[in-house]
């Protein structure tokens, strides 16, 4: 029962108010879609800090996706032994550096005074929950190895399973304790996105590599560039 | 043609005073918010000085502003993907305490303190911790040349300049400084725009005004950095950047934005100037010694038929191109030719001018003659600020430019002073104007629009049209005295 409402419920239930959430927010409070960057007060120690946790955690993303979107292709990379080493141990060093920045990142929020009167309960609540799910991944990359292997079988699985609106616990059940928390985990920081600073990953201004430079806006016709 | 009206300014330095009536004015309209604290969106500087941000003109350090590239221009920041690969973290950003911490003192202590033999004395605290704190800094701590060795002597803009040269400026009892009030340019070529990756900037085309939309600001913190000027500030209370908002609600209602209506020294005028949008990337893709003219050249001549048809079919108002004939900035700038914009090398085009400062020249009387240094007509060169600097700051070091305004001023000078004070021979003034292009008249209309302009010489505000714009979406007896911004509830941080 448990285990339905963790693998089910709740990744439904957090997808669909972070969906909800997200757009009314967008619509209704939009001055609220900040990435609140606090590099104005504290810039030593953010360079450490976001630069590795940024990069560190968009690459693991990036490669958690592959394996969920595309299978065959992530399979077919990591199929060699070598190769499987190679990324195994990748993916290890990706998750201590992104774990080594948002440790920072939590440390320069706790002792710098500026960065911390700032900082408000969502912002602490989004840092832990990241902590904690990165930590997990990492835990269970190194005492669960070859994760890379058996991810597409069980993970993307129960995902597709979800996605696909025939939901099937049985690939996850199973699981080591760990696993099943870095799974719920996930979830849970879904649906911190709409209530917290993470709408900023929406906003990303992707469309800056190809608009104009100069933005001109004639309040009485439409808009236009130069 | 591509017609584009424009609001633009002049500030008139010798006038300036250096009261800070205007800081003070645009402050407690617009900037005295928690996160804004440390924002003077007018800022008075006193030169040689490192001004605010400290060393805001060192463009090695700050990155702002244009560059050409193989004849391209470039935002000093590097290309569009480098500002995506710095959102994490911009390496140019200017921190709080290249401003200042902001303060404010514990003046309860002074009610509270039990008896004591010693006053008690209130602390300064943090505005951003709410801790005491060490003052170290503050928006003008070199006002008046205080700190010269630290502040005044490292003015980027003495680069140039000779090891006598520098050592005359600050010598005792030859000392000499001015002051440089500062708001955001509106630019035509603005970097802060360029540098958006949100696109959150834009430019409103009817009147020029450089705008942040809050909403689609989202602390990416890139146009801090491209402004050369160092005119966007970080709110860092709301995460969203501000700036100068030329007091548009104000000037959509006809009234002078707030620090041009308080300034004391009645230094500043304001008016609408139109100019040919096709042309602004070839001219600030010009040299450096032909920027100010190329900035010059864009601005078009509010008489010409063609212009006014040009800008007619725009959806340029009758009644704004009427404004532009009567601008005092069209005068300063284009037919007097002795306003220059501030740092033209950064290719963002400026849209406030500078009269540049005659300064004390050195005139002594000799019987009833009066005589400045030693012939009539001396050299600029004999002004105690080096010409060199002073086209470092205003001409992208073309000293002809300074030269010629200069000098035009002091021709002007003595017409007045012959005609007042009868001291200075006719035929010395005479052959002055003549070398300067000035007629009587216009030294008259010169003399009268820099000493005596009245409230609406110096301020010629077009009319906004804001019914224009509003009945194409509402009711224009609806919005009828409404004015503003929109918001309906105060700006927080996050959710
Ligand atoms: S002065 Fe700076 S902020 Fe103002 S328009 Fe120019 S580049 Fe933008
Ligand atoms: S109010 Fe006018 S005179 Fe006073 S500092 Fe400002 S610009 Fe100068």
């Amino acid at each position: 029962m448990l285990d339905l409402f963790l693998f089910v419920g709740f990744p439904y239930i957090a997808i669909a108010l972070a969906i909800a959430v997200g757009i009314y927010r967008y619509f209704s409070d939009r001055f609220s879609y900040s990435s609140l960057s606090t590099q104005f007060l504290e810039n030593n120690k953010l360079f450490w800090g976001s630069i590795s946790w940024h990069y560190g955690i968009l690459l693991i993303l990036l490669a958690h996706l592959t394996a969920f979107l595309l299978p065959d292709l992530h399979l077919a990379v990591v199929g060699g032994p070598l190769r499987a080493v190679v990324l195994e141990v990748t993916g290890w060093a990706l998750a201590m550096y992104s774990l080594f920045g948002l440790v920072l990142l939590a440390i320069r929020r706790l002792s710098d005074t500026r960065v911390a009167v700032t900082s408000n309960l969502a912002d602490w609540l989004l840092l832990l929950s990241l902590i904690v799910q990165v930590a997990l991944g990492l835990y269970v990359a190194v005492f669960y190895s070859w994760g890379g292997l058996w991810f597409t079988q069980t993970a993307s699985s129960w995902l597709w399973s979800l996605f696909t609106l025939r939901p099937d616990i049985s690939y996850v059940q199973t699981m080591p304790w760990a696993v099943k928390l870095h799974f719920f985990m996930a979830f849970v920081i879904i649906l911190l996105f709409p209530f917290t600073r993470l709408v900023h990953v929406f906003t990303v201004p992707i469309t800056y590599l190809w608009r104009p430079y100069q933005v001109v806006i004639w309040v009485r016709k439409s808009v236009r560039g130069v | 043609m591509d017609v584009r009206a424009q609001i633009a300014a002049v500030f008139h330095l010798d006038k300036c005073i250096g009261c800070h009536t205007c800081s003070i004015a645009c402050k407690n309209i617009w900037t005295d918010r928690k996160g804004l604290e440390y924002a003077w969106w007018n800022n008075v500087e006193t030169k040689p000085g490192t001004g605010y941000p400290t060393l805001w003109e060192d463009q090695e350090k700050y990155k702002g502003g244009w560059e050409l590239a193989n004849g391209e221009l470039r935002l000093k920041l590097g290309g569009r993907v480098s500002r995506l690969i710095n959102l994490f973290y911009n390496p140019y950003l200017p921190t709080i305490d290249d401003y200042y911490e902001p303060w404010t003192y514990r003046y309860e202590d002074l009610f509270n303190s039990p008896e004591m033999d010693v006053q008690p004395v209130a602390r300064p605290i943090s505005m951003i911790t709410g801790e005491p704190i060490e003052i170290e800094a503050g928006p003008n701590w070199d006002d008046d040349l205080s700190g010269t060795p630290v502040y005044a002597r490292n003015d980027p803009n003495l680069k140039n300049l000779s090891e006598e040269e520098r050592q005359k400026l600050f010598e005792f009892e030859r000392v000499v400084f001015f002051y440089v009030p500062r708001i955001c340019n509106h630019c035509l070529n603005p970097g802060c725009v360029a540098a958006c990756p949100a696109g959150a900037i834009y430019k409103r085309a009817e009147d020029g005004i450089v705008l942040i939309s809050q909403e689609k600001c989202r602390a990416w913190r890139m146009c801090i950095s491209g402004c050369p000027y160092k005119k966007v500030y970080f709110n860092w209370n709301t995460g969203k950047s501000e700036k100068c908002i030329l007091c548009y609600p104000r000037v959509e209602t006809g009234m002078a934005p707030a620090c041009f209506h308080s300034c004391v020294g009645r230094i500043r005028y304001l008016g609408v100037i139109l100019y040919d949008a096709d042309r602004i990337e070839e001219s600030a893709k010009k040299s450096d010694r032909d920027l100010v003219d190329a900035q010059r050249d864009i601005i078009l001549n509010p008489f010409d038929e063609e212009v006014i048809k040009a800008a007619k079919a725009n959806g340029i108002h009758e009644s704004v191109i009427e404004y532009a004939q009567k601008s005092p900035v069209y005068k300063f700038v284009k037919e007097w030719k002795i306003a220059f914009p501030l740092h033209p090398e950064y290719r963002t085009m400026p849209m406030v001018f500078y009269v540049p400062p005659l300064l004390p020249i050195m005139a002594f009387r000799k019987g009833e003659i009066y005589e400045l240094a030693k012939d009539f007509f001396s050299t600029p060169e004999s002004v105690r600020i080096p010409v060199r600097y002073l086209s470092n700051l205003f001409t992208a070091g073309n000293e002809d430019h300074i030269n010629y305004a200069l000098k035009k001023m002091l021709a002007l000078r003595l017409y007045k002073r012959a005609q007042n004070a009868k001291d200075v021979p006719e035929e010395e003034v005479k052959k002055m104007m003549q070398q300067m292009e000035l007629t009587p008249e216009v030294a008259e209309e010169m003399y009268r629009l820099m000493s005596l302009p009245t409230f609406h010489e110096r301020f010629v505000i077009p009319p906004s049209h804001r019914e224009l714009s509003v009945e194409r979406s509402a009711d224009v007896y609806d919005t009828k005295a409404s004015v503003g911004f929109g918001f309906r509830k105060p700006p927080q941080r996050g959710m």
